[in-house]
């Protein structure tokens, strides 16, 4: 009972959905601002979800089950990502051994519902968005794994998100020391990349692909769609300063630091233009492999 | 007022059907977009797949071949989906009447919910359509 109201309503669920869309509703504020617009109200994003949930839904003609199955998969699997994230965050001792594995291994469910969702609607231009997805996963997920392991290895071989928290609370966060900055670097760019933000969301390009892997979404589908990237846009920056500025995670200090990584996203979303598919992978592959290799040689040596 | 009608008035999305206008309406639309006049503010953007539309935007006189790109669409919209014909074309097809190539007005094709006429409407014009729109929709709710 206790486990089914976390799952539901703090820390899973409702909470991260809301905090979720407000972060969202900051990413429209900020890009408005940043064009000398005015931007939307507070209460956009909601309004957005709860219209969708009255629209029609349509089933294009030849789609096979997994169509509606996949919002599901995603959006379940990142709920169950962010109960997990929040648990072992408020009670250090709460968490389960190997949590940061599961939380590594949920966090790519998005993308895969996203795969599966738009390969089984059968329309020309979603399977090219989820031929792109797939090679956009491809890419970050190597450094993005490589910089996770470089991070287990600073604290000491351990697994569990609660153990890395007390490390970095004994030992100072991460980020302070040359390979927790390389790291950093590359799991931003890798979060961008998971969050289908701009540089990096070639496969959603609303100009060439016209949304791309959500094109046949609509309704109640298209809604959890978008919860789903609303609750990962709270859950990763949560993820990154666990991972990296785990030192204070006070109340006022988390929703600083969170504060300072949403922002900084933006403002990488909105000063680059799109990368081809192909130039995001040389761009995964080439630099910022070299980096989290980098990483993790210098931790190897204790840097 | 509903949380339904409510929650459609604050965020309509806007799919853009060009049918065969001289360009000239299109880019005045987009003019709304920009930060003169930003109507994002009330929650309206421009989405790139039909499916996700709440407001098809017509402009343009239908000819033989946009006629019937233009009904398929109305079909493949999520209901309910409003219709907005901007410019003097889409309202009532102007110098293009007598045309060897215009078969019928846009109001023909699908069921127009808002008519903004001008060659080309100022965007001015436009929201002030919008808000009748909106309007037009609280009144229906109240019926
Ligand atoms: S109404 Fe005027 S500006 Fe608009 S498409 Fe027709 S001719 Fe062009």
């Amino acid at each position: 009972m206790k486990l089914l109201l976390s799952y539901l309503i703090f820390p899973g669920f409702l909470f991260s959905a809301c905090i979720g869309l407000f972060a969202g509703w900051v990413d429209r504020k900020v890009t408005a601002r940043i064009q000398y617009r005015v931007g939307p109200p507070w209460y956009q994003n909601f309004m957005d979800i709860v219209k969708l949930l009255h629209k029609e839904i349509i089933i294009p003609e030849g789609a096979r089950l997994t169509f509606l199955f996949a919002p599901f998969l995603g959006l379940l699997s990142v709920v169950l990502m962010s109960t997990i994230l929040g648990r072992s965050l408020n009670i250090y001792a709460s968490g389960f051994s190997g949590d940061l594995i599961v939380i590594v291994y949920l966090l790519v469910m998005p993308a895969i519902a996203m795969i599966i969702g738009a390969s089984s609607s059968e329309n020309p231009l979603a399977s090219i968005g989820a031929s792109r997805e797939i090679k956009a996963v491809l890419a970050y997920e190597l450094p993005f794994i490589l910089s996770i392991i470089a991070i287990i290895v600073k604290s000491g071989g351990s697994i569990r998100i609660g153990s890395i928290l007390n490390h970095q609370a004994f030992a100072g966060s991460n980020i302070a020391s040359f390979s927790g900055a390389l790291a950093f670097i590359v799991v931003l760019f890798s979060i961008q990349a998971k969050l289908c933000f701009v540089p990096f969301d070639a496969s959603e390009a609303e100009q060439e692909l016209m949304a791309g892997t959500l094109i046949e979404y609509s309704g109640l589908p298209l809604a959890m769609f978008k919860l789903t990237k609303a609750i990962l846009l709270y859950a990763l920056p949560v993820f990154l300063i666990v991972l990296f500025m785990g030192k204070d995670i006070s109340p006022i200090f988390l929703i600083g630091k969170y504060i300072l990584i949403l922002v900084s996203i933006i403002l990488i979303k909105n000063t680059n233009p799109r990368l081809r598919i192909d130039q995001t992978l040389r761009f995964f592959w080439g630099p910022m492999a070299v980096l989290a290799v980098l990483a993790l040689g210098l931790t190897l040596f204790g840097l | 007022m509903s949380l339904k009608i409510k929650a459609l008035t604050k965020s309509l999305w806007v799919f853009h059907a060009a049918t065969s206008p001289c360009n000239n309406c299109d880019i005045e639309v987009l003019d709304l977009f920009t930060p003169r006049h930003d109507i994002e503010r009330f929650g309206m953007t421009l989405v790139g797949s039909v499916r996700h539309a709440d407001v098809l935007v017509v402009t343009g006189v239908p000819n033989y071949k946009t006629k019937e790109r233009l009904k398929k669409l109305y079909s493949q919209v999520s209901k309910p989906c409003l219709v907005v014909a901007i410019g003097n074309c889409a309202c009532g097809r102007i110098m293009f009447k007598e045309s060897y190539n215009s078969p019928c007005p846009v109001d023909e094709v699908v069921p127009v919910d808002v008519y903004i006429p001008g060659c080309p409407p100022k965007p001015e014009a436009m929201i002030a359509g919008i808000v009748k729109l909106i309007n037009k929709l609280k009144a229906k709710e109240k019926k």
